[in-house]
């Protein structure tokens, strides 16, 4: 008989008591079929999970009751010692698929260095977010949402190896420990390798959730180790697999070329007869917004289609599609925006912030901008499509989240989601670039070309064509009034943020409530300042925008902070000072602060003359993204009139953590993507086109930019916060009040190479 | 048309003004070398062609007659390249890995010139670009090689 556990129990409450009564296996027969069809090793053991997380957080859809799931994710332990584990988190660099494999490791007693590790496919008993009800890879969720979850299916499975061995070896499982991999018999000094064990435990009945125990912390081997990641090999000799790299028997490709702006369709195409005559050329084809060639390689299929003249039909605006106006340019719509007199929305208001300005000793203002910004991750969207005889469709694409894009192809093409198989190789960095976006994503063409061939399509979106299409970070233009007392402190708030947030821009239409990540990161702040008014003067935008790393928070605190920093200028406080004031009796923060501030030396504003010669200062700012905090110093100088950042010292307490080699690589690429904003990165518009259509016009961080990052991993034992994108949003801000400070002038606009400086 | 990549002579059916790139990748079906920008800006497709560092995607196979191509592939067999990419792993360099073939390609090329470069010699070669900013891990490791170089 095949083993398999159900972990039922109510989405509430803590601990074990989250764990009621394992429910009756169901269903054997046809469990068993799924699994050999998905090519599991005879004789591995396999643990499907029922999904109890942890309470459904605030912002999480209600827990649903308690069910048991009909095809279980697995965990296969084959005959040679080593582990098959499906995670249902993506890997994009991030590190999820070690830090699954530290934590199942963990507690199933089993070096993760063993663990081979695929993402998952779509699926309901991969929906492990939230009591069951989701899946996505973003929100830097993966380990905070799944920690528990995953302890539990590590422990399961040791714990049915374990009776196993009992059995094998004629014993009380009591008698029995384990080491990694193996079962021991310390009395007779006998044991068995997990591989040898891997079959009989299959007989084994699954352990009641009561009879499961968890690891103490204190004896952890793996989890809170620097432990090496799993796919650095693969990474360093170019085996690792991306969607772009997919390829099936009989596969044609295609390259596109989308309607210069979105909204307008393709009308006659004027010299179709003679670019099929190109080589390699299999067929041409009109798309919905697009044309494209297919070949059988890519290169063909790309010189073709960008030799095709086709007379765009401009239907004009339509409730449809998000229209891109011939006349639309970011420098006139940032005017745009910056003209507007409302008061907008309130997302948040405490005290009265209309006495306390009119009562104020001094009124600060300042307008702050951000700008669009691509994901520019570095594999370009792609997407394989196959029909298949059984009337099934196999995908191979990036995606953070394979039963969305199960749904939306289902309602697309009329196939049952289940007949649609979502297969997701690694993430050539995504960043929020591939959720589900109407506009935004090449699977639909892979779809429709593969129809009309017949044949397998794997359709590649070149660099120029995607950054006509990748939804962008939101641009806003923001406004902020603070209220000073008499003796400088601020204690009044009152902004108004001109924009459309990114879930607004992504449904094409105001939600019922305000955009929660519209405003992110100026609402929520832990500071004491007592009467605050903090609005959203909703704009539509015709750009299609996009979640972006940290979303909202990304550009949020570079104005919050930018501005504190104004706020403590002009009441002349210096800004360490003002923010440790403004935290009083906030013990996590006021901690983090200061072990950013030691980590940096001891704090020193400047200006000072550095070792070298050149003039320095350096900035502070703080963030509380995603449900971990940080807190961060730059040093910057003045080279040629543009700006240099030498050092970033960078306290993160995510409450605790799996793995602080992890850590230091993500609060590393958080900071290299936030100096890319800051620093270099920006999205223009004009005459309703890209002004940049690749690397050589869009500017992202390059190697001499990048600054030496020195991380302080605080673990404040609050709740598990996030760690992918929390370091990002207090780089910016950092940044710019260290170039405020040097250069005498505040800095409200990003990116910085946008002006000129003098130290 | 032949080619002799990673030590073997390949005959290639490509025209001459297909780039290497797609040459290897689609024709040969070799996919560790990337594709990011196809116009030699991000350094996704570095290879070496005779020992020096090559942007696949605008180089021409016609015009590789007689040259020596190699590619991430056949890293781990050559001596320097082994070393680079045992310094990657030790370092944890990649993220999400996409840029990291170019970026072991742009090492070996390095190294096989200056077996021991200093960090302005690594500023001025280390030029692809990475999203992950995985740029500290890449000087960490190539300092450490340089450094086990004057050792
Ligand atoms: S793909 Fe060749 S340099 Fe970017
Ligand atoms: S590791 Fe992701 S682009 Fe370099």
């Amino acid at each position: 008989m095949m083993a398999r556990i159900f972990l039922d129990g109510p989405a509430n409450g803590s601990g074990d008591e989250r764990f009621a009564a394992p429910a009756k296996p169901v269903n054997l027969s046809r469990r068993r079929f799924l699994l050999g069809s998905a090519g599991v090793a005879t004789g591995a053991l396999v643990l499907g999970f029922g999904i109890p997380v942890g309470p459904a957080r605030a912002q999480g859809p209600a827990a649903p009751a308690p069910k048991a799931l009909d095809v279980p994710a697995f965990l296969e332990i084959r005959p040679d010692n080593t582990v098959r584990f499906l995670s249902p988190f993506m890997e994009g660099g991030q590190g999820a698929f070690t830090a699954m494999a530290q934590i199942v490791g963990e507690e199933l007693d089993m070096d993760p260095a063993v663990f081979e590790v695929e993402a998952a496919p779509a699926g309901k008993v991969f929906q492990v977010m939230f009591g069951g009800t989701m899946r996505i890879t973003g929100g830097s969720m993966s380990v905070r949402t799944s920690y528990d979850t995953m302890r539990r299916l590590g422990a399961s499975a040791r714990a049915m190896l374990v009776s196993a061995a009992a059995q094998r070896l004629g014993v009380g499982a009591d008698t029995l420990t384990t080491e990694p991999g193996k079962v021991i018999h310390a009395a007779s000094g006998r044991s068995l390798s997990y591989g040898e064990l891997a079959e009989g435990a299959l007989d084994m009945g699954v352990p009641e959730a009561g009879r499961i125990s968890l690891k103490d912390p204190k004896d952890f081997r793996w989890i809170g180790k620097p432990v090496a990641r799993i796919d650095m090999h693969a990474k360093s000799t170019g085996q690792a697999m991306y969607a772009i790299d997919s390829q099936v028997e009989n596969m044609l490709q295609a390259a596109v070329q989308h309607a210069p702006r979105l909204g307008l369709q393709p009308g006659a195409i004027r010299n179709e007869a003679a670019v099929k005559a190109m080589p390699g050329v299999h067929s041409v084809h009109t798309l919905d917004g697009a044309v494209a060639v297919v070949a059988p390689y890519w290169w063909h299929a790309r010189q073709a289609v960008d030799a095709l003249d086709v007379d765009w039909q401009d239907p004009g605006e339509s409730e449809d599609v998000r229209y891109m106006p011939a006349d639309f340019a970011t420098d006139a719509f940032t005017q745009h925006l910056s003209s507007q007199t409302g008061r907008g929305e309130e997302a948040e208001t405490a005290g009265d912030s209309a006495a306390a300005f009119a009562s104020a000793a001094k009124v600060v203002e300042g307008e702050f901008t951000s700008q669009y910004l691509h994901h520019a991750q570095l594999e370009p969207p792609s997407t394989l499509a196959r029909f298949n005889d059984d009337g099934s469709l196999d995908l191979w694409m990036p995606n953070q989240g394979p039963e969305i894009f199960q749904a939306a192809i289902a309602a697309k093409t009329g196939l049952a989601p289940e007949k649609i198989n979502i297969h997701s190789p690694l993430l050539g960095g995504f960043f929020g670039r591939h959720f589900q976006y109407t506009w935004g994503n090449p699977y639909p063409h892979a779809i429709a070309l593969a129809k009309a061939t017949g044949r397998p399509v794997k359709v590649i979106w070149s660099r120029e064509e995607e950054f006509l299409r990748d939804p962008m970070r939101p641009m806003a233009v923001v406004k902020f009034k603070g209220a000073l007392d008499a003796d400088g402190w601020p204690v009044g708030l009152d902004v108004v943020s001109v924009c459309e947030g990114p879930g607004e821009g992504i449904a094409n239409k105001r939600g019922e409530k305000l955009d929660e990540s519209a405003l992110e990161g100026i609402t929520a702040k832990s500071y004491a300042i007592p009467n605050r008014r903090i609005a959203q003067l909703f704009v539509k935008n015709p750009t299609t925008l996009a979640y972006w790393r940290s979303v909202g928070n990304s550009m949020n605190d570079f104005f919050y902070e930018s501005f504190l920093d104004e706020m403590a200028d002009a009441g002349g406080k210096d800004p360490y000072a003002l923010r440790l004031k403004l935290l009083e009796g906030n013990e996590r923060l006021t901690t983090l602060l200061n072990a950013a501030v030691e980590l940096s030396g001891g704090w020193k504003r400047g200006p000072f003359t550095a070792a070298d010669g050149t003039r320095r200062a350096r900035g502070i700012a703080m963030a509380s993204p995603f449900g971990s905090e940080a807190a961060a110093v730059a040093e910057v100088s003045i080279q040629d009139g543009q700006v240099v950042v030498h050092d970033v010292w960078e306290a993160i307490d995510p409450g605790s953590i799996v793995n602080p080699a992890i850590v230091e690589a993500q609060v590393n690429s958080a900071v290299a993507l936030g100096l890319s904003q800051v620093l270099v990165e920006g999205a223009e518009y004009e005459a309703g086109m890209p002004v940049a259509r690749n690397f050589d016009v869009y500017q992202i961080l390059r190697p001499e930019q990048m600054a030496k990052v020195h991380v302080k991993i605080v673990e404040s034992g609050a709740e598990m916060g996030g760690i992918g994108e929390p370091p990002l949003p207090a780089i910016p801000p950092a940044v710019a009040n260290a170039v405020s400070v040097l250069t005498g002038k505040r800095v409200r606009v990003m990116p910085l190479s946008k002006e000129s400086f003098e130290a | 048309m032949k080619l002799e990549i990673n030590g073997e002579m390949r005959e290639l059916d490509a025209e001459p003004e297909m780039p290497l790139l797609w040459a290897l990748r689609d024709v040969l079906g070799m996919t560790g070398t990337k594709y990011g920008c196809g116009i030699a800006q991000c350094g996704a497709c570095s290879v070496l062609v005779d020992g020096v560092v090559t942007r696949s995607c605008v180089t021409p196979v016609g015009s590789l007659e007689g040259s020596k191509v190699s590619t991430i592939e056949a890293m781990e067999q050559d001596a320097v390249g082994q070393k680079v990419v045992e310094a990657w792993v030790k370092h944890q360099v990649p993220q999400c890995g996409y840029c990291q073939s170019g970026q072991v390609m742009a090492a070996v090329s390095l190294l096989k010139e200056n077996a021991a470069p200093s960090e302005e010699d690594v500023r001025a070669s280390m030029q692809n670009l990475c999203r992950c900013g995985t740029y500290n891990a890449i000087h960490a490791a190539l300092s450490d090689l340089a450094g086990q170089e004057n050792a």
